[in-house]
């Protein structure tokens, strides 16, 4: 409750522009104040001039065509593409529409890794996530980052060292089983 | 051309990308003059919103100059410099010609519970977006409307945005004179609802955020209370306490997906990906709001479901009101405010970077480092 001392009660009338908007008749408000019926709409068919369908362009079932404008500079790819076309079988009201996608997403991401290697750029991470602006602003939160991200790449490489020489152990127990 | 491309989550560049191609008699080529961070497009920016496909060029808040128009472009013309809403609407559809530019169905083949906006992932209809040097601008005659020569392109980039939700925002909370309102969120759409719920009578405002530079900075900026819900315990409660134990007569969530303030929600909305975002701005501004009062949404979710407390909206008798804004509908009335000297878009401006820094951008809005309100990128061709 420190706030409360410096929230000092105002003149809302002091106030450049108060109540220049106030419409008692204001309700229902936007977007119902306008509400047209479908069915009364004698113009409800009426479309646009259509933009040419050149490349692939993935639909959502819950419409009967492709709008009349539609974006072109992405269009599905490689295997995140493959999962995007499966997901677009599915209505929007469905988790099997929008959790692939999300899946599809994230295979996307590896995908631009594995593109940008094949092109010979090795990505910079650390400036695509703007790390510069942590190391300038926020220091300490910097420090904390590096520590956990390098806790976990220390953990996950003696985890999976440590299982390597468990089946090393292993197999030299098998060894000599078998020798016996 | 230079273009902001997105490369997975809380990662992108500024690459060389072709230039944008006339692909529709209505289009138009916009020479990018200013483009903004949005707070939405953090959803976006850390993996938030499905279908958001790796090479896109986000940025839905952009003005510039026309450099190109399709064969049926008649009301603008090349050399006009224009503000492009944030929308991408056909003006001729059936909600078009309610007024609802926000929820055009001839601009958005992949989803059909959203329009279509520029840079906003596949779900929002696969547009390239402003935070590039050149923007392909579809429905050239209906959309972009011409930046009157007297205002600071600064002042006209915030009009494609952040102006009319903020004062969208306040126009659902439809506001009656000596009304109390509350807004959560303390962001640039947040401070502009509270400064524009004034325009429309309120008696109070109040706004939330646990950002404290941000709170200071609505106050000044909004002349409203302004409360971190980090240091008063239950905001609910606290609402309550402070209007008489009936709650706000009209409640704003000006938050969205990214809201902080509850660990389930938190968990399951922002890191498990189990809902479409975490709802706690909406789960409080439910139960913060009297009985009959009315819920205004301008924070962005994703596509999916929420967490959030139906029961009480219904047994409390609520008028929940969402919407994309319709950015073409309002800029007449707001052009207006801003000549007039009430709004003053361009004081929200606290951060101003080349394109070339995009990245540097995005993660100092995300983390609000350096006190950062709002980001406006500058692409090299913007001062030729």
């Amino acid at each position: 409750m420190k706030d409360n001392a410096i929230n000092t009660p105002i003149d809302p009338k002091q106030i450049k522009g108060w109540g220049i908007d106030a419409d008692p008749k204001n309700d229902p408000t936007y977007p119902m104040r306008h509400r047209m019926n479908v069915g009364e709409d004698p113009d409800s068919k009426h479309r646009p001039t259509l933009q040419h369908v050149d490349e692939e362009v993935l639909k959502s079932i819950e419409r009967p065509n492709v709008s009349a404008v539609f974006g072109t500079p992405e269009p599905p790819r490689g295997l995140s593409g493959l999962i995007r076309r499966q997901a677009y079988k599915y209505s929007e009201n469905q988790y099997k529409h929008w959790l692939p996608m999300i899946l599809a997403d994230r295979v996307d991401m590896i995908e631009g890794v594995l593109d940008d290697l094949a092109h010979g750029h090795v990505p910079n991470i650390f400036a695509e996530r703007g790390a510069k602006m942590d190391w300038k602003y926020n220091r300490s939160g910097f420090f904390t980052r590096l520590a956990t991200i390098s806790l976990l790449t220390a953990g996950t490489i003696v985890l999976f060292s440590g299982k390597g020489k468990n089946k090393n152990k292993r197999s030299k127990k098998q060894r000599r089983y078998q020798d016996l | 051309m230079l273009a902001m491309e997105y490369r997975g989550p809380k990662r992108v560049r500024a690459v060389q990308k072709p230039m944008p191609e006339i692909k529709h008699p209505q289009d138009a080529i916009v020479r990018v003059l200013r483009a903004c961070i949005c707070g939405s497009d953090l959803h976006l920016y850390n993996g938030n919103i499905p279908d958001t496909r790796v090479g896109s060029t986000f940025g839905h808040e952009f003005v510039g100059e026309i450099v190109e128009i399709g064969p049926d472009v008649t009301k603008v013309k090349v050399g006009d410099r224009v503000i492009v809403p944030f929308n991408i609407a056909c003006g001729e559809c059936h909600f078009c010609r309610q007024g609802m530019f926000g929820n055009c169905h001839e601009s958005n083949t992949e989803a059909t519970a959203v329009g279509a906006i520029f840079g906003y992932s596949h779900t929002a209809g696969g547009f390239d977006g402003g935070q590039a040097e050149y923007a392909r601008v579809p429905y050239a005659n209906v959309g972009p409307v011409i930046i009157p020569p007297d205002m600071d392109l600064d002042d006209a980039v915030l009009l494609t945005d952040v102006v009319p939700t903020g004062y969208q925002g306040a126009e659902m909370a439809g506001i009656q004179t000596g009304d109390t309102v509350v807004v959560f969120g303390a962001g640039p759409i947040g401070i502009m609802a509270a400064r524009c719920a004034w325009l429309f009578g309120a008696g109070r405002v109040i706004i939330l955020d646990k950002e404290d530079y941000r709170l200071e900075f609505a106050r000044n900026y909004s002349y409203c209370e302004a409360y971190n819900f980090q240091e008063i315990g239950d905001p609910v409660v606290f609402i309550k306490k402070i209007t008489d134990w009936m709650g706000a007569d009209c409640v704003i969530d000006a938050v969205g997906a990214e809201a902080a303030g509850n660990t389930l929600q938190t968990i399951t909305g922002r890191k498990l990906l189990l809902q479409a975002g975490s709802a706690t701005a909406l789960h409080w501004a439910i139960n913060s709001v009297k009985k009959g009062g009315i819920v205004s949404i301008v924070g962005v979710y994703g596509p999916t479901d929420n967490l959030i407390p139906i029961g009480n909206a219904m047994n409390k008798g609520l008028t929940i009101r969402g919407n994309q804004t319709s950015v073409k509908r309002l800029l007449p009335r707001l052009i207006e405010h801003v000549q007039n000297g009430i709004i003053n878009p361009k004081g929200l401006i606290t951060h101003r970077m080349p394109l070339e820094e995009v990245a540097d951008g995005y993660r100092m809005f995300s983390d609000k480092l350096d006190n950062c309100i709002k980001t406006v990128l500058m692409p090299p061709t913007a001062n030729q």
